[in-house]
């Protein structure tokens, strides 16, 4: 099947410091796909460069064989198909529950307010948030917010779903009700690229898991083979460190 | 002192119409000077929020810096020198091109002086909002324009209201100095007033009288607005003991 995203000699500092380090990296429709691998490793920056938060310095991102970098690609058109759901949740703090997941379809996709209202509906019955339409995210927990921040991000029909470490911040004991939610999108086939130090998610619900370190992807494969039979000792070290723990 | 408190009393008796036509007006000019100011503040503030990018192209680059530079000057130079300069300068200066009267020209004044203290409460309100309100506005296809608008500077008035509020409260007594161009505001009626019998200390005492009614009014009004905008809008549960559960 055709790749929706192809990345290739991806580059990226932070004044001195390499954050990534020629990338190569592809998504195929339907992959769930886990980054892991130590903080500061780039597995974040990685996911930013893909729907742009960050620009790259060097390397090519084509999506559908189009490079998002040339310079007149139009942006925010592109962001609308990669969805972003972020480690701080980020929800409008200035608007309800029902809002965060209208504002973007009527706003940036010109839906009309019915339709993006039911679509919301839909979603946060989904993501089993359909009885805080009204509530403000100040009012939500943190596990809450997190479902309504996916939600908000569906509400958009994304091809890709980007996940920025979204349990990171949770209290461990709201951490399933979200990865829940994940699990359920994951099997309904939607393509996904989460960050993560949820183990146990990346064994048991992704398609690929990919191990970076330094800034270049050290070992990528199927997670049965990357969590039973480590060929990269960096992996191995990193991922003995998780099994002590 | 009781003599003087009669003689006050009987100024009030006697000259309260013009002490009135006075306090009018100073709310008129303050009133108007500072939602203006706000818009003004709101412009010049967003536009001084806005980063040179590096994805930005040359002209832009350019067009960026000058703005800045252009919004720095106005603001240095309105916040740096005294409103009754400003005001004496400005009403001579532009009266052969207007032609305008003195009420006029104190709204434009209050307004423009005003403009320049709110585009700096305008951009720290900005600056104080979290920047994962404006990823997660870019992530969604957001423009910057929709960003700015719909999501960021929401926050940031209402963040900086405190300081807006105090705006309007300065403008209330700080338009007294318009009577140097002759705005018939409160201060310049009770002056009025006072000379025309000689008896400033009395006069003057109905004045600040006057003055610190509206500005103690004005305060605990948007002391009960502040209290509101804390408050969130529906009467939904702080809490939520049992979790909606997810449907898959």
């Amino acid at each position: 099947m055709e790749n929706i995203i192809e990345i290739r000699g991806l580059k990226k500092h932070f004044g001195q410091l390499e954050v990534l380090n020629d990338i190569r990296f592809s998504v195929a429709p339907g992959e769930v796909i886990c980054l892991i691998g130590a903080s500061g490793s780039g597995k974040s920056t990685l996911l930013r460069c893909i729907n742009l938060l960050e620009t790259p310095d060097a390397g090519e991102i084509l999506v559908h064989g189009q490079n998002i970098l040339q310079g007149r690609m139009d942006v925010n058109h592109y962001r609308t198909q990669v969805g972003m759901v972020f480690q701080s949740f980020n929800l409008f703090s200035n608007m309800d529950v029902l809002k965060n997941c209208m504002v973007g379809q009527t706003r940036v996709l010109k839906r009309n307010k019915e339709e993006a209202r039911q679509k919301a509906l839909f979603f946060l019955e989904k993501v089993g948030m359909k009885d805080f339409l009204g509530a403000s995210p100040a009012q939500l927990s943190g596990g809450q917010k997190q479902r309504v921040a996916i939600a908000r991000a569906l509400c958009m029909d994304p091809e890709v779903l980007l996940f920025d470490e979204p349990t990171s911040a949770l209290d461990p004991e709201m951490v399933g009700g979200v990865l829940e939610v994940m699990k359920g999108l994951a099997k309904e086939g939607l393509t996904m690229i989460v960050v993560t130090h949820e183990m146990g998610f990346a064994r048991d619900v992704s398609t690929r898991v990919v191990f970076m370190d330094k800034g270049i992807i050290a070992e990528e494969g199927a997670p049965q083979d990357i969590f039973q039979n480590p060929q990269n000792p960096r992996t191995r070290e990193f991922l003995s460190r998780y099994i002590q723990a | 002192m009781a003599e003087f408190f009669a003689k006050v009393l009987e100024i009030a008796q006697r000259y309260w119409p013009l002490f009135w036509a006075g306090t009018k007006v100073t709310l008129l000019i303050s009133l108007t000077g500072t939602v203006i100011g706000l818009v003004i503040g709101l412009l010049v503030g967003s536009v001084r929020a806005v980063k040179v990018e590096p994805r930005d192209s040359l002209g832009v680059r350019i067009g960026k810096r000058l703005v800045h530079a252009l919004t720095s000057i106005y603001i240095e130079v309105f916040r740096g020198t005294p409103m009754i300069v400003q005001s004496v300068f400005l009403y001579y200066l532009l009266k052969p091109v207007f032609n305008w009267k003195p009420v006029t020209a104190g709204i434009f004044i209050v307004s423009v002086n005003t403009g320049a203290y709110m585009a700096e409460i305008i951009r720290a309100g900005i600056q104080s909002v979290d920047p994962g309100q404006t990823e997660a506005a870019r992530s969604i296809g957001m423009t910057s324009m929709q960003t700015m608008l719909l999501v960021v500077l929401p926050q940031a008035v209402k963040n900086s209201f405190p300081a807006i509020g105090n705006e309007f409260v300065v403008n209330i007594k700080d338009t007294s100095v318009l009577s140097a161009i002759s705005v018939t505001d409160l201060y310049f009626q009770s002056i009025g007033v006072g000379g025309s019998i000689f008896l400033f200390t009395q006069t003057m005492a109905i004045t600040a009288s006057i003055y610190l009614v509206l500005t103690f009014t004005t305060t605990r009004i948007l002391g009960l607005i502040e209290k509101r905008m804390g408050r969130p809008r529906s009467s939904f549960p702080a809490s939520q003991t049992v979790p909606g559960n997810p449907t898959f």
